[in-house]
């Protein structure tokens, strides 16, 4: 007999009639109506002791315990998380697609209980949940860990940069696919962007904006574009495979260093900054399409893997009235670099050069990265640039603050001084910078002028 | 044959804003700015299960195009941001409606999804909660159970289809809708069509629901005895129920027919399991079109051996339908072809009479047996064949369960498997929304006024005869009334004998009363409540509108020339008149008033109040004789 998640006055009715979660219950309230259905567990929000009942009809009410009369137990229903996916059966011959569950929307179902997400990640449910993958891919599937994409560190991004190098050496797929919750999708693509420093095929990142418990999920679309990228693309970079618009029927392969998540809701949530998409898929045709002129292509001479991302970084945005407190407090606290999302071709006020000064003089890497987004830092320009630079800072050129911050963590764990921190900062390793800013890298947003009623 | 009906009425709430989102509910003619595409997935029910009508759709494999507006619809339309709070205005209307018709209202709503995958809501399911339950509505003074009330988001409007793809419009989607389901105890055609009246006018009546074409749709449950309860969609006219309900009683009656002589003749489920046999040979040289077409397109003929239906599929069961046409509809709707054929109507269509005797002798067909004939693209018209069986096997058993839509004429088709409970799962991304006793009370004084209360006001106040008043109270009607009296201030009587007796009988003279809006009428009684129109004049303006529908009701005035006239200026036609026959009036004095009102009224009607006319011609007549 359980009430899991009510109250005291709901558990007491419920004990008293012997009757607990998924007993079917016959009720009549104060005011004479009766109700009969299956005792759902109480949601962890909301009033704890109004009953959860789910009708005949399949329609949920919420009865209030405190108003119910009499109560009495008529039966149970034994609730089942689903039949288990039926086998499948892929086409012999196929190419070898490894997949790593990290968590996020994309690997789960819905709790009912909670009415929140668990995750669940097997090559079955993946076929099951895309049959189109039998034509695709030979799958395989593992759970390396489950935590939301908030919950992620540096630690984790070297734990999957670990297990893809892992794969990628003993089991020799096509490519990888990396699960992922998509809020820090961006910082895990940059992070194995720089560990993965050589590989037989890509590492793709693959996420979902609307949940696999729905219709109208994206999951399965994204990991199908996924699967044809890990097969078909000439490149072995780390990516960031997601919806390129509202359609179902195109995708866009992002390069890891250069995405980053633009909207909270939307499936083409994730946009390429200062660079166009490496490549497309589309759908039903599965065709990949490369628009890139440069890439790391896949070679056959191993995997080179320089994991570990030093953890004493912050990144910092700076707004107006920002105190030198907040600098100061990190380099007291023996933080070893600092990226600061500064204003436009970045700057910071006049009153934190004297505490990036001090943050330089005591070995502290400080990177002036733009809040502006896209664009390219130019500290050459203005006054405070100038005084900046003096100051110590490095400009972070026409990089993500995300793509910086991730960098500058990589390369404080593997550079000796800070001077050859600096200098491997501004090299560029993963296509993460790139000495021309094209016209097309900022998309136009004047779309909208046509409809506009005047 | 007794017969067990329940009403589903779906009405669309008059909210300034839509269920789960910010964007207006008003429906759009201009054209969209833009379309997406999408697919849409199965899910599972929170109980593991799978629903039979989802499964069914997504086998089909669509892709639905979305067409939509930037300045319209949202995001939330999209299913590119998750909903919005449930929308409090609507809420109330629902709890309002709920009360109105004496229902049990939940403690907390629990917002569901109703999966839904045939592209009409872009997420794959409809948003719907249970307000009320348990309630009752009177229906001529039988206690007809309200089983539930339910708040949901209505669907994307369908606007076309081609191919593989299904072409949706999202301004429709997420108004908010309530559902009245009525317990299945309507035990007559008519009764059904009275009930629906009555839940309609009780929704006008709570002054929270939209007017006008498509903003209500009845869906009818309807089952014979031993038949089974089907499920009838989208019945836009109120009027065209009590004929669905009458056409379906006979078609499930038809079907009981079919299965008591399938029964005698012997027929097993057994005898149906049957493989179909590739007669594309026979028809190399065919005179059929539809068979040539397939057939050139790649496609095969397939026959598949109905034992004992002789004569069965061609019986009507319900005008212009037969078993034959179920059979297409679900072959139709399950393999997507459309070149299926029944011997019991051929030779026909191009297919001649060799032909036919060679199917039959390829397939051993005696002279009871039937059989279905299907052209299409080989995996297509396997399953159309497969389709057809399960009807054939579902005909031994007599009516099958389903949904069928409704048609213009009444008949109805099959549109989709019976869903299941397995298709509700809870709605996680809204929290529960508690109901107090506070809310309630505070809403008990916005329901609308009970009958009886009504008609003691209509009779006391309005002055209402009690016949007159109880029609107006019976009337789709009621609430124009209703507004023509309170708000336009026009005559009560004049109203409800306008819209109770002279719409009726311009009716039956034809006049096309259709065309008469809401707008138009009011427009009427608010020109005779300013003096602009007497009552006498009414019909005929109501006629012009009728045939004028872009007119007003100025405009009809003065297009048929009934501006009122003042007393004085009627006094002058009076007196001119009579003097043209003053002659009669010396010879017979007052007795001339007959022929003198008859004269006078051919001039004057409809351009003053008649009694004022009749003092005006005894005042004029006295005046003369007195030698004026």
């Amino acid at each position: 007999m359980s009430a899991e998640g009510y109250g005291e006055a709901a558990a007491e009715l419920l004990s008293a009639a012997g009757a607990g979660v998924f007993d079917e219950v016959e009720l009549e309230r104060d005011d004479g109506a009766l109700v009969r259905g299956v005792l759902l567990p109480r949601p962890q929000y909301g009033d704890p002791n109004v009953l959860v009942v789910k009708l005949p009809n399949g329609y949920n009410v919420g009865i209030d315990a405190r108003r119910v009369k009499s109560l009495r137990r008529v039966g149970r229903v034994e609730p089942s998380r689903g039949a288990a996916a039926p086998a499948p059966s892929p086409k012999p011959g196929l190419p070898r697609v490894h997949f790593v569950g990290t968590g996020g929307t994309i690997a789960s179902r819905v709790d009912y209980v909670s009415g929140a997400v668990y995750p669940y990640f097997t090559a079955e449910e993946i076929y099951s949940m895309v049959p189109e993958l039998e034509d695709v891919a030979l799958v395989s599937a593992e759970t390396l860990f489950n935590v939301f994409s908030e919950d992620m560190t540096p630690r984790h991004w070297s734990a999957i940069a670990e297990r893809v190098a892992k794969v990628f050496e003993s089991e020799g797929p096509a490519g990888v696919i990396v699960a992922h919750g998509t809020d820090t999708m961006g910082y895990t693509a940059a992070a194995l962007a720089f560990a993965l420093r050589r590989l037989p095929g890509p590492v793709i990142l693959v996420g979902a904006q609307r949940s696999s418990d729905r219709p109208s999920t994206d999951s399965a679309t994204n990991v199908l574009a996924a699967a044809v990228t890990a097969v078909k693309a000439p490149f072995a970079e780390s990516v960031v495979v997601m919806h390129a618009g509202p359609d179902d029927t195109a995708f866009y392969v992002h390069r890891g260093v250069r995405v980053r998540k633009m909207h909270t809701s939307r499936r083409d949530a994730f946009r390429s900054v200062n660079a166009v998409p490496l490549a497309k898929v589309e759908l039903p045709s599965r065709e990949l399409k490369v628009f890139a002129r440069r890439f790391t292509p896949r070679s056959s001479e191993g995997v080179v893997l320089e994991g570990g991302f030093e953890e004493r970084v912050a990144l910092v945005k700076f707004y107006p009235g920002m105190s030198p407190e907040v600098l100061d407090f990190l380099v007291d606290r023996g933080y070893r670099g600092v990226v600061i999302e500064g204003t436009g071709l970045g700057h910071v006020s006049a009153d934190l050069v004297p505490s990036v000064r001090r943050a330089t003089e005591e070995g502290v890497v400080v990177v002036v990265a733009s809040q502006c987004i896209w664009g390219r830092v130019n500290m050459n320009v203005y006054r405070r640039g100038v005084e900046l630079l003096k100051a110590g800072a490095v400009p972070a050129e026409d990089m993500l603050p995300e793509t910086a911050f991730v960098k500058l963590s990589w390369v404080l764990a593997r550079a000796q001084g800070r001077e050859e921190a600096v200098r491997l900062f501004l090299t560029n390793v993963a296509h993460e910078m790139d000495e021309r800013s094209e016209e097309w890298y900022y998309p136009p947003l004047n779309y909208f002028e046509r409809y506009v009623r005047g | 044959m007794s017969c067990r009906v329940g009403l589903e009425i779906h009405q669309m709430l008059d909210t300034r804003a839509k269920l789960f989102c910010g964007c207006p509910t008003e429906l759009r003619r201009d054209e969209p700015h833009f379309t997406f595409r999408r697919w849409l997935r199965l899910a599972r029910s929170e109980l593991g299960e799978l629903d039979p009508a989802a499964l069914f759709e997504y086998s089909k494999g669509r892709t639905f195009v979305y067409e939509s507006y930037l300045d319209g619809s949202c995001l939330v339309e999209m299913d590119e941001e998750p909903p919005h709070p449930l929308n409090p205005e609507a809420l109330e209307a629902a709890l309002i409606v709920a009360m109105a018709l004496n229902c049990r209202i939940v403690d907390e709503v629990h917002v569901m999804r109703k999966i839904v995958i045939d592209g009409s809501n872009t997420t794959g399911f409809q948003r719907t909660a249970l307000i009320g339950f348990d309630g009752w509505v009177d229906v001529e003074g039988k206690r007809v159970p309200v089983s539930t009330v339910c708040l949901e988001e209505d669907a994307a409007r369908k606007v076309g289809e081609r191919g593989g793809e299904v072409l949706y419009r999202l301004d429709r989607l997420g108004v908010p809708l309530v559902e009245i389901s009525t317990a299945p105890v309507l035990s007559s055609p008519e009764e059904a069509g009275l009930a629906a009246l009555r839940i309609g006018q009780l929704l006008r009546m709570t002054g929270r629901v939209k007017r006008g074409l498509g903003t209500i749709r009845q869906d009818l449950n309807i089952s014979v005895e031993g038949g089974a309860r089907v499920e009838v969609k989208g019945v836009q006219e109120l009027e065209l129920i009590p004929k669905v309900v009458e056409l379906e009683i006979q078609r499930q009656r038809g079907l009981l027919e079919i299965r008591d002589e399938l029964r005698r003749r012997g027929v097993s489920p057994g005898a149906l399991d049957q493989r179909p046999v590739d007669v594309t040979e026979v028809f190399k040289g065919t005179n059929s079109r539809v068979a040539r077409r397939a057939l050139e397109a790649g496609g095969v003929a397939l026959a598949v051996k109905l034992p004992g239906f002789a004569g069965l599929l061609g019986r009507e069961i319900q005008p212009g339908r037969r078993l034959g046409t179920e059979m297409a509809d679900r072959a139709r709707y399950w393999a997507e072809v459309g070149g299926i054929f029944h011997s019991d109507e051929l030779p026909g269509y191009g297919i001649g009479g060799g032909e036919v005797e060679e199917v039959r002798r390829l397939l051993g067909c005696g002279p009871g047996d039937a059989f279905a004939l299907v052209f299409g693209e080989p995996r297509k018209a396997r399953a159309a064949v497969e389709a057809v069986l399960e009807r054939a096997r579902e005909a031994l058993e007599g009516v099958p369960p389903e949904t069928r839509a409704a048609n213009p004429d009444g008949t109805t088709r099959f549109m989709r498997p019976m869903p299941g409970r397995a298709r509700m799962y809870p709605e996680t991304d809204i929290r529960p929304i508690p109901i107090t006793g506070e809310m309630l009370a505070r809403l008990a004084a916005k329901l609308p006024e009970p009958p009886e209360v009504k008609y003691e006001r209509f009779t006391k106040v309005y002055g209402l005869h009690p016949d007159l008043a109880r029609k107006v109270l019976r009337s789709y009607r009621l609430d124009l009334f209703e507004r023509a009296v309170a708000e336009v201030g026009a005559p009560p009587t004049l109203v409800a004998s306008t819209l109770e007796g002279t719409l009726v009988e311009l009716r039956r003279d034809g006049v096309p009363v259709q065309n008469l809006t809401d707008e138009h009428l009011l427009d009427v009684f608010r020109l005779v409540a300013r003096g602009g129109l007497v009552k006498e004049a009414v019909p005929a303006v109501l006629k012009y509108l009728a045939e004028n529908p872009s007119s007003t009701a100025e405009g009809a005035v003065r297009a048929l020339g009934l501006e009122p006239l003042s007393v004085e200026e009627a006094r002058g036609v009076v007196r001119e008149v009579l003097r043209g026959m003053e002659g009669v009036i010396r010879e017979r004095g007052m007795a001339a008033f007959g022929p003198a009102m008859g004269a006078v009224m051919a001039r004057l009607r409809g351009r003053l109040d008649g009694a004022l006319i009749s003092k005006l011609v005894r005042e004029e007549l006295e005046r003369l004789l007195k030698g004026g």
